[in-house]
């Protein structure tokens, strides 16, 4: 193709975006709304996925032991625990302590006078793991040590919330799909439109020996147009919004943690943008593919 | 030039449209096509140039059977085969110059060579005074003329005309007629449908005529032997 071509191409696609100007903007308005519905999906799952990872290497697991255990042993064993393989750090939390944090808990200042004057909490141990993933091999190593009651490490939590995050996953994908196929159809009618209104024109081009890549071009263009204009102010939309919304959760729920990279950001932005141009054009491929059978 | 081979166009309900039709035009002929409605000359014209594919038998055209092209080969067979109907189909938004200049444009020709060949055309048809205005400040004969022009701005090697008279009255069928006989005289093979028996009649020039889809008469010198 020549250049001389190309203006042309742009001209014809410039000047049906033109006459269909109110298709054009409906067109780019609903596509820029599926994609932003589509981003912020994005965005959420990735801020679950970061949330989970933060939780995860927070975890810990608690040792408690036999209420009998002398202090000594205790000592002892947080020695063996602190050589094990896969262990950073033990903790011991003598049971004299783990009253008073309980006592706390509870708002109760005379909780040993309630229970007799006798302390019911055994000593135990504060144990942090290397690889947040493997936590359940070292409990299960720790399990089998001596004087060990119980080992507890939010097992049921971990999992409730892998479960969770795969539900979240799922139901984005679908919506996702979902949206995409909306979109995609909404493009397919405008630009239908614009190829229905100058079909006599795509006739005399078949029969004078056009070819189907010299009629596609501008259409193909006007649907590219419209696909980045979408993504466009999707993209825009969704980058003030997370960012002024993560500004505020801040400043109210401080200890969660938020996805605050901007690279990530940016290629969700980015992606918004390629995803409406490829919207665009296989929109626009399909739309005109029945007029070109001539 | 164009040759069938036991050509049967078959539509969709069991409708024979052409049935086995064999025929050879040779390079630089005029040839009507006559017979009834519903005789198959608009099928044999979509035909060739492959706007549909035979059911059976094969046609070839300056040796090459089209029935074989690929899709992408088939606009670069349009080029060589310049199509009128009986309806014109001008682009009504477009100026006289710019509906012959279109055919031009979609096939990438420099803008220079584009002004001097419309114009040479238009000569040609006789509307060199005319270029500027719209199809609908146009006589009949006037828009035909144009969709000739615009049929014949590529200089292709065969005119294939549906019709080309039905929407015209008499006086201004001839005067189509003789610059489509002026078209054929500068070399270029014309294959012509057509219900006007008197003009058939009176030019005897080659006839071909169908009916039911069968071929039922090919003369050299023909008439058009029905009452129209």
């Amino acid at each position: 193709m020549r250049l001389r071509t190309w203006g042309y191409f742009f001209r014809q696609a410039f000047l049906s975006l033109w006459r269909n100007a109110w298709m054009s903007v409906a067109a780019s308005t609903s596509v820029a709304v599926t994609l932003f519905i589509l981003g912020a999906f994005i965005l959420l799952v990735l801020n679950i996925n970061f949330i989970a990872l933060a939780l995860q290497s927070n975890l810990e697991i608690a040792v408690f032991l036999r209420v009998d255990t002398p202090r000594s042993q205790a000592l002892a064993l947080k020695q063996q625990m602190e050589s094990l393989p896969g262990v950073k750090e033990v903790e011991l939390v003598p049971k004299e302590q783990g009253l008073k944090i309980l006592a706390q808990q509870l708002g109760e200042e005379e909780l040993l006078e309630a229970t007799g004057g006798v302390n019911p909490l055994p000593d135990y141990l504060r144990v942090r793991v290397e690889d947040p993933a493997r936590i359940g091999e070292v409990a299960a190593i720790l399990q089998n040590l001596p004087a060990v009651e119980k080992v507890n490490y939010g097992q049921a939590v971990v999992e409730r919330l892998l479960a969770v995050l795969r539900w979240v996953r799922y139901l984005g994908v679908g919506i996702i799909g979902m949206l995409a196929v909306a979109s995609l159809m909404l493009l397919m009618i405008t630009i239908r439109l614009a190829v229905y209104a100058r079909r006599r024109e795509i006739n005399i081009m078949k029969y004078v020996g056009a070819t189907d890549w010299f009629i596609r071009w501008p259409f193909l263009l006007e649907g590219l147009f419209i696909g980045l204009i979408g993504g466009g102010i999707a993209a825009g939309v969704l980058l003030w919004g997370y960012t002024s919304l993560t500004y505020k959760i801040k400043l109210s729920l401080f200890f969660l943690p938020l996805l605050e990279d901007n690279t990530v950001l940016h290629y969700t932005a980015l992606g918004l943008v390629g995803g409406g141009a490829c919207v665009g054009a296989v929109g626009s491929l399909l739309a005109i593919h029945r007029f070109l059978k001539v | 030039m164009i040759q069938f081979f036991n050509v049967t166009k078959i539509y969709k309900g069991d409708i024979y449209a052409l049935k086995d039709i064999t025929v050879k035009i040779d390079k630089g002929e005029f040839v009507f096509l006559v017979g009834p409605s519903g005789a198959g000359k608009t099928t044999f014209i979509r035909l060739l140039f492959r706007e549909e594919l035979p059911t059976k038998g094969q046609i070839l055209i300056a040796g090459r059977s089209i029935t074989r092209l690929r899709s992408k080969e088939i606009p670069f067979l349009r080029r060589n085969i310049g199509v009128v109907f009986q309806d014109f189909r001008l682009l009504p938004d477009r100026t006289v110059y710019e509906n012959v200049a279109f055919a031009l444009q979609v096939l990438e020709v420099p803008p220079k060579e584009i002004k001097a060949r419309v114009e040479e055309v238009l000569a040609q048809v006789g509307l060199s005074g005319r270029a500027h205005l719209f199809p609908h400040q146009l006589s009949g004969g006037e828009q035909q003329r144009t969709a000739i022009a615009r049929a014949i701005v590529n200089r292709p090697r065969i005119l294939v005309a549906d019709e080309p008279t039905g929407n015209l009255d008499p006086a201004t069928s001839r005067e189509i007629i003789s610059l489509l006989l002026d078209i054929n005289r500068l070399g270029t093979t014309v294959i012509m449908a057509t219900h006007a028996w008197d003009i058939v009649n009176s030019l005897k020039k080659r006839v071909i005529a169908l009916d039911k889809g069968r071929l039922v008469r090919d003369d050299k010198e023909g008439v058009y032997g029905y009452e129209a």
